[in-house]
């Protein structure tokens, strides 16, 4: 009940009226920050830290809560209106939140990342407050070899992401893992695929490779139309969501926080898997299967509100333990240590006070970011009615422009434009680009843990099932990949989706 | 569109330099780690100060600083704004990929800061000293599982010298390379490896919680405050420091040369460094001129030798 009191205390204080104006500030910031694509979270919170230096801890704290969610949030609204992803957990929302543009019905999908975002926000920073102490000491049981069968799972269940080709689909992600070949093996510093280019030696990053795929890609192929329907994007009907939109995302946005917060508190998941995997449960388990690839409103709804409760999720280690888990977390913790609070086991002890504060802040900010971004989705949608040539032309500057400035480097520009091509020539020819980006992700995650599993057991595979989390999450996965096949070969292919449904 | 606009700017503060400025430090590598957080640290300082009026800085991130470095070395040249943040680090990372360019075509500067690396154990852990750990190395180098950061960096070479000085053969070593502190640092504490190497700044708070056993520092003489022998007291003539540097562009004129190095004196000098240095709980291991240039070659040498023990170095 202690930690109650103390978060009142922490909440009074946010609702100063000064306060909240730097929290304003500082989602404004995020979100536009944020909204560039190639520029994720980190460089946002980067770029933006020195900006709450000359604050006192109040102000600075609560302004830096509002910029980490306003940058995980502003990547979403360019996934669904343009199709750009501004980050990798923005990836699989592109896939179903455009096609629901496209169809007129951006507000809808708009409104429910937003509110998405604000329920899973509101539900994981709960979780932080109340249970980060016991969720980092089950996080810390696990080591390499869950890690391996968590991405063996995420693999399996990646087919959701193919659209309707399986052929297809695994091409494009065969292709991803063999760019994640590209760069140096972490395990052994060798340097592979790379043909002496320096720029090559950190592997290809994700979001060039997004960038180009989704963004470049498209803009070259609406640019290739000979005869472009006019005004596709045009809104239809209301930017809110019906009554129909709501009863479907209601349980999509749970079922994302409860898969993004566990997966954010792992130090090495993330919250791209997190989307991923949301992405997969939701398409398993939706009563219209039909609309999946078409603009389902689930497929957005889920992975806004897992990669949110990622985030969240992300600071259970780095609060309990001080382990910056991500790029975003480490700069986080610079952040803290101007006001010399050093993040680890002994923090929640002798800080109590700042440390409920910044959680007070980060409710601060959720609230504050869905009052900045529901009355803008209108504006933001208008962006749609920009004629064409304009649209385009800003996104490819866009793009562009975030991408050198993340990397000046002419060797990203040309692998921008290289993979823009590519991503033109697969829309062409009817290749999904998503699994691309998510082999391209998954597949050093999968490989690095498995060598260092077996590195750590010296090379016995049995360590792999020796635990009962792996062995369960690898058993899962095989029940997933073999029961289909089995189906399909008793051709009974309708009472699959049921079975796979069970297995959940 | 205001949004829009905004985010223009931001985009071309980035991507464009600014003109009549004093400094452009280049980290060369992501913001979050350790050279960034160098970079941004001087630039505030230098500023606040008042000893510059304007500092930029750039991430050109890759290949353990070997890509910023050699488009630093491509694109500076002659310029006495132009500033890169490096470290031992990027000694290794230059022998390990083979790198065209290498500190030699650079003017080093200062080290500013330093690490000392530390070793520890989980606290369930039966190993209780450096000895132990070692006696076990020797057994079966293949059993005892290191955890630490990117292969062929500090780390791995602090571990490679340890079992060189323990008559143990360096390429048995079994080390796992994790990406990032806080990946090991988990590692460790789940009772996932036998050991981990890493600053003792990282493990602090873990130790002082007791949820990790520190066994040694490699520092030549003992820390204060740190309740744990050298690697040289237990017995292994063994000293690493993992340190953090500035150096300028190449083909500058001496008086350059000697206006930026009275620039960093006047860093080290002020307040705000001290302040700063104490926040980040970074050591102050300030050390410019020859002495420096010296100090490099000496730590150059002794990085190529152990780096081909291990392996990673042909």
């Amino acid at each position: 009940m202690e930690s109650f009191s103390l978060l009142m205390q922490g909440l009074s204080t946010a609702l100063e009226p000064m306060i909240l104006f730097y929290a304003l500030i500082g989602v404004t910031l995020g979100t536009a920050v944020g909204v560039l694509p190639g520029i994720g979270p980190a460089l946002t919170v980067a770029l933006l830290l020195p900006v709450t230096y000359g604050l006192d801890p109040a102000g600075s704290l609560i302004m830096f809560a509002g910029i980490y969610y306003g940058g995980m949030y502003g990547g979403s609204t360019t996934s669904i209106l343009l199709n750009t992803p501004g980050e990798s957990a923005s990836i699989v929302t592109a896939i179903e939140g455009n096609q629901m543009a496209r169809q007129g019905r951006g507000g809808p999908a708009l409104a429910t990342a937003a509110i998405g975002s604000f329920v899973a926000g509101l539900i994981a920073t709960l979780l932080l407050a109340f249970l980060a102490p016991q969720v980092v000491k089950l996080a810390l049981t696990l080591g390499p070899r869950e890690y391996f069968a968590l991405m063996v799972l995420a693999f399996v269940t990646v087919s959701a992401t193919f659209g309707d080709s399986a052929l297809r689909g695994l091409t494009s992600l065969f292709l991803g893992l063999a760019l994640a070949c590209v760069g140096i093996d972490g395990l052994t510093g060798a340097a592979r695929l790379t043909y002496g280019v320096p720029q090559l030696m950190d592997g290809i990053e994700t979001t060039t490779l997004a960038v180009a795929l989704f963004a470049i890609g498209e803009a070259l192929a609406v640019a290739a139309m000979l005869d472009p329907p006019d005004g596709m994007h045009r809104v239809k009907g209301s930017v809110k969501m019906t009554r129909e939109d709501w009863r479907r995302s209601w349980k999509a946005w749970l079922r994302g926080t409860f898969i993004g917060f566990p997966i954010g508190s792992m130090p090495a998941g993330g919250a791209d898997v997190a989307s991923f995997l949301s992405y997969a449960a939701e398409r398993k388990l939706t009563k219209h299967p039909e609309e999946f690839g078409h603009g389902a409103i689930e497929g957005v709804a889920g992975p806004e509100a897992a990669n949110n409760a990622a985030a969240a999720g992300t600071l259970v280690p780095l609060l309990t333990l001080g382990l910056p888990t991500t790029a975003t977390a480490a700069i986080m913790l610079a952040g803290f240590q101007q006001f010399g609070l050093q993040p680890g086991p002994l923090l929640f002890v002798m800080n109590a006070e700042l440390v409920w504060g910044l959680i007070a802040s980060l409710l601060i900010a959720n609230v504050m970011l869905v009052v900045l971004n529901l009355p803008l989705i209108g504006l933001w949608i208008k962006l749609l009615s920009i004629p064409r040539p304009w649209l385009y032309g800003g996104i490819l500057l866009f793009a562009t422009l975030g991408t050198i400035g993340v990397n000046p480097s002419p060797v990203e520009l040309g692998m921008l434009i290289l993979f823009g091509v590519m991503g033109y020539g697969m829309r062409l020819y009817g290749y999904p680009v998503a699994p691309v980006v998510v082999g391209l992700i998954l597949g050093p995650m999968a490989e690095q843990q498995l060598r260092r599993a077996l590195s750590i057991a010296q090379g016995d595979w049995m360590t792999l099932v020796s635990t009962p989390v792996s062995a369960v999450l690898l058993g899962v996965s095989a029940v997933f990949l073999v029961v289909p096949m089995i189906m399909r070969l008793r051709g009974r292919g309708q009472v699959l989706s049921q079975v796979a449904g069970d297995a959940d | 569109m205001k949004h829009t606009l905004l985010g223009v700017a931001f985009a071309a503060a980035l991507a464009v330099p600014a003109f009549a400025q004093d400094y452009t430090i280049m980290a060369p590598a992501n913001p979050g780690g350790g050279w960034d957080g160098t970079a941004r640290a001087m630039q505030e300082v230098l500023q606040a100060e008042g000893i510059a009026p304007s500092v930029e800085v750039i991430n050109v991130p890759g290949a353990g600083g070997t890509v910023g470095l050699a488009q630093f070395v491509a694109d500076s040249a002659g310029d006495p704004t132009k500033l890169i943040v490096g470290g031992y680090v990027m000694v290794g990372a230059i022998l390990t990929n083979a790198s065209p360019v290498t500190l030699k075509d650079v003017t080093p500067i200062a080290r500013l800061t330093g690490d000392t690396e530390a070793i520890v154990v989980p606290a369930a852990s039966d190993i209780q000293t450096l000895g132990d750990l070692v006696e076990k190395l020797k057994a079966d180098p293949g059993s005892v599982s290191w955890a630490g950061g990117s292969a062929g960096g500090t780390d791995h070479i602090l571990v490679g010298l340890l079992a060189k000085a323990a008559g143990v053969d360096p390429t048995k070593i079994n080390y796992v390379a994790f990406s990032g502190g806080g990946e090991a640092m988990a590692a460790i504490l789940g009772n996932q490896v036998t050991a981990g190497v890493s600053s003792v700044g990282e493990f602090q708070e873990q130790v002082k919680a007791g949820t990790m056993r520190l066994l040694a520092v490699s520092s030549a003489e003992r820390l204060e405050g740190i309740d744990a022998p050298t690697i040289k007291e237990s017995g292994f003539d063994v000293v690493v420091e993992n340190w953090r540097m500035v150096a300028a562009a190449p083909g500058l004129s001496d008086e350059q040369v000697a206006k930026i190095t009275a620039d960093m004196d006047k860093l080290n000098a002020s307040a705000g460094w001290t302040k700063m240095l104490a926040d980040r709980g970074w050591a102050n291991t300030y050390l410019a001129g020859d002495a420096f240039a010296t100090q490099l070659d000496a730590d150059i040498a002794a990085t190529d030798g152990v780096l081909r023990d291990i392996g990673l170095v042909k």
